[in-house]
């Protein structure tokens, strides 16, 4: 039988692609419309200013450092979106994944400042923080049918309020915030292996990005091509199935939970152990960091390397979000437009399926048509 | 002493208000993890009203106003997720949250931008109540009353008859079950799911208002409702989805959110020293040990976070 020649819109990827592109699209012309209602002067041009973000510079040397910026900050939630990604394939929803950077964060810069420890043991303390917090979820969830959801969420505020506490000992004498690595111990700064002086002598730009990038590239190897990708796969698909099948169903529940954990207290690492940002131990909400992960991880289509792209995306608009005139706009409106874009990102399902449907039947039709035209021609 | 039981009950209030919401919405069979974000459209809702009323209203003008704002911004958000997890089949879960997000980010961007219209050098956003919120205390003695009290017993009441003991209330409640039984009935799973959402949206707005006139008498929004959302949907949890058992959690999940804001007033604990970190964390790992305790038997809505298809089997 000849294989049938099949549309390009029918091709998974391609579908993804469009969808995420769609929800990019209407939630960048609701921030629009949320622009003008607020103020029609400088409407056109703040949401211009949010989709250029570094680009407003009119200087190359000068762009290219806030890219490098910009890059610095993508890594973390790369990170942020595998890990949601990670266990959304196998059926969990990691809204904790902002607790879990929570405590990689207080384990890596802990770790720097208290005991002057190098970077790479910096880095493997906050991966192991990260995985003993998702775990404890993981464990609640396979032997005392807590939601995943739930503990979480109070796994956030809990680690948040804990990291406060411990890095209020490592912070500065006059202010809410840490010390600075480069002050305290400049062998806890990732090195930058000449990174930096592509970006215009970015200091922050390290081999943090490269690792975040290898690290989506391991995660989509894992998922794919390996014995533990499958199963955690097929526990997502149907537990039940997975069970019957002899998948040790909590074990992995378990182990996603820890590696997903791990991701994302990683990503923090990657993040503050570049010395960009210091802990402000003051802080009375979660980072939204996890949160835009999630945003990250949907509008890549839950594909590792397509998280690469979604989440430069979200990190773009959120930086461009700073550069808007401050006297009309606040910068939270990117926060309100990758929200939005998380929403509209429920539809993709619906989108899929009225694609797929309307496929079906101009396949149908043109069959048809082919058909009665084929009838015809016996006819004559 | 007094003020320990007088933050317990308002809390208690919150927390009941809002459970009962996710009670509601869970029984029609939709997950409602966007409560957070629709207390902080209710509570926008709630200190708008406050800001812009004319001064010199009665107190009962005053309260039914506040309510009623709180009330239509919380159902108008919660139509959000109505859309998306009844007619579009959406995943209940990623919603909820991206709602979440969206409600701290939207009234984030309309305060700051409402404060920044007043005055060019007001980039906060934070909004004021201080004389209007006195509409709603009433002094008995030195326990200070409030009337938000009263509305959350009202609510549970009505929430209990309605659940139980209506037509709509059992229908409701099947809808969430197993909707394809329902639907052989001739029930109206679509419409039945709707109500849920809406009731939800109703209760959480309510909650919203209550937290934020709850000791303070300004809100800043961009901190949203601290994750009092999560909290409440613990309560509902541990309240195994029954209005009277999820009056009692919110009671005792009150008590350790009051301890947070009273400890200081106590010698013993005081001598305790402990920081007040401790005291904010107390909430989420009481709901979480007790999760953990409670959850093995859980009857949830059987249907809930399934998407409601008409021709699946």
């Amino acid at each position: 039988m000849k294989k049938e020649k099949t549309s390009l819109l029918r091709n998974g990827a391609v579908q993804s692609l469009l969808a995420s592109l769609l929800c990019i699209l209407i939630g960048l012309v609701v921030g629009y419309v949320a622009l003008l209602v607020i103020n029609p002067a400088g409407a056109g041009e703040a949401i211009l200013t949010i989709i250029k973000n570094f680009m407003t510079y009119s200087k190359s040397t000068a762009q290219l450092k806030y890219l490098g910026s910009t890059l610095v900050k993508t890594a973390p939630l790369l990170m942020c979106s595998l890990s949601v990604l990670f266990a959304y394939k196998a059926g969990l929803f990691n809204i904790g994944a902002a607790g879990q950077y929570v405590a990689g964060v207080g384990a890596s810069l802990y770790c720097a400042l208290a005991w002057g420890m190098p970077w790479y043991v910096c880095l493997l303390a906050a991966i192991v923080a990260g995985a003993l917090l998702g775990a404890v979820s993981g464990l609640l969830k396979a032997y005392c049918n807590v939601n995943e959801v739930i503990s979480c969420i109070m796994l956030n505020w809990i680690s948040l309020y804990l990291v406060n506490m411990l890095l209020s000992t490592v912070k500065e004498e006059a202010s809410p915030y840490t010390l600075t690595l480069s002050s305290t111990n400049p062998g806890a700064i990732m090195p930058s292996l000449g990174l930096g002086a592509l970006f215009s002598k970015n200091q922050y730009v390290t081999v943090a990005i490269p690792l975040a990038i290898l690290v989506a590239v391991v995660v989509w190897v894992i998922l794919e091509k390996t014995k533990l990708g499958y199963e955690l796969r097929a526990t997502g698909c149907n537990k039940f199935a997975a069970k019957y099948c002899g998948m040790k169903e909590k074990e992995n529940l378990i182990l996603t939970m820890a590696i997903s954990g791990a991701l994302a207290s990683m990503g923090a690492a990657l993040l503050y152990l570049t010395g960009f940002e210091q802990w402000q131990c003051t802080q009375s909400a979660v980072p939204a960091m996890g949160f835009n992960g999630i945003a990250a991880a949907f509008l890549g289509g839950l594909n590792p390397l397509g998280s690469i792209l979604s989440s430069y995306f979200i990190q773009h608009i959120t930086n461009g979000g700073a550069y808007v005139d401050k006297t009309m706009y606040s910068a939270q409106i990117s926060d309100f437009i990758s929200a939005l874009i998380i929403y509209l990102c429920g539809f993709v399902l619906f989108f899929k399926v009225t694609l797929n449907g309307y496929l079906d039947r101009r396949d149908e039709k043109r069959k048809r048509a082919e058909q009665t035209a084929q009838e015809g021609g016996d006819a004559e | 002493m007094i003020l320990l039981l007088q933050y317990t009950l308002i809390f208690a209030s919150v927390l009941m208000l809002v459970a009962l919401g996710g009670c509601f919405s869970e029984h029609s069979g939709v997950i409602n993890i966007g409560l957070e974000g629709i207390m902080v459209m209710g509570a926008l809702g709630g200190a708008l009203m406050m800001k812009f009323m004319p001064a010199g209203m009665p107190a009962a003008g005053i309260i039914l106003l506040v309510i009623l704002a709180a009330i239509a911004l919380g159902v108008l958000y919660s139509l959000l997720l109505a859309v998306a997890a009844v007619n579009f089949k959406a995943d209940q879960t990623l919603v909820g949250t991206a709602m979440n997000l969206l409600g701290t980010a939207a009234a984030t961007v309309f305060v700051k931008a409402m404060n920044t219209a007043e005055s060019v050098d007001n980039v906060s956003s934070i909004i004021q109540y201080i004389e209007p919120k006195k509409a709603f205390l009433v002094n008995i003695g030195s326990f200070e009353f409030n009337w938000f009290m009263l509305v959350a017993a009202v609510a549970l009441a009505v929430s209990y008859v309605v659940l139980y003991k209506t037509r709509f209330g059992l229908r409701l409640c099947a809808c969430g079950e197993h909707p394809q039984a329902a639907d052989s009935v001739g029930i109206n799973v679509y419409k039945m799911r709707y109500a849920g959402v809406l009731i939800s949206g109703v209760l959480g707005g309510l909650g919203g208002i209550v937290y934020i006139t709850a000791g303070v008498s300004e809100w800043k929004f961009e901190n949203g409702v601290a994750g009092f959302g999560f909290l409440a949907l613990a309560v509902m949890i541990f309240g195994q989805w029954k209005p009277t058992r999820i009056a009692l959690a919110a009671l005792l999940f009150g008590f350790f959110r009051a301890l947070g804001n009273v400890y200081t007033g106590f010698d013993f604990l005081k001598a305790l020293e402990l920081p007040s970190a401790v005291y904010n964390m107390l909430p989420y790992i009481i709901s979480l040990v007790v999760l953990a305790f409670t959850s093995k038997k859980s009857c949830a809505p059987k249907a809930e976070g399934i998407p409601y298809d008409k021709g699946q089997r």
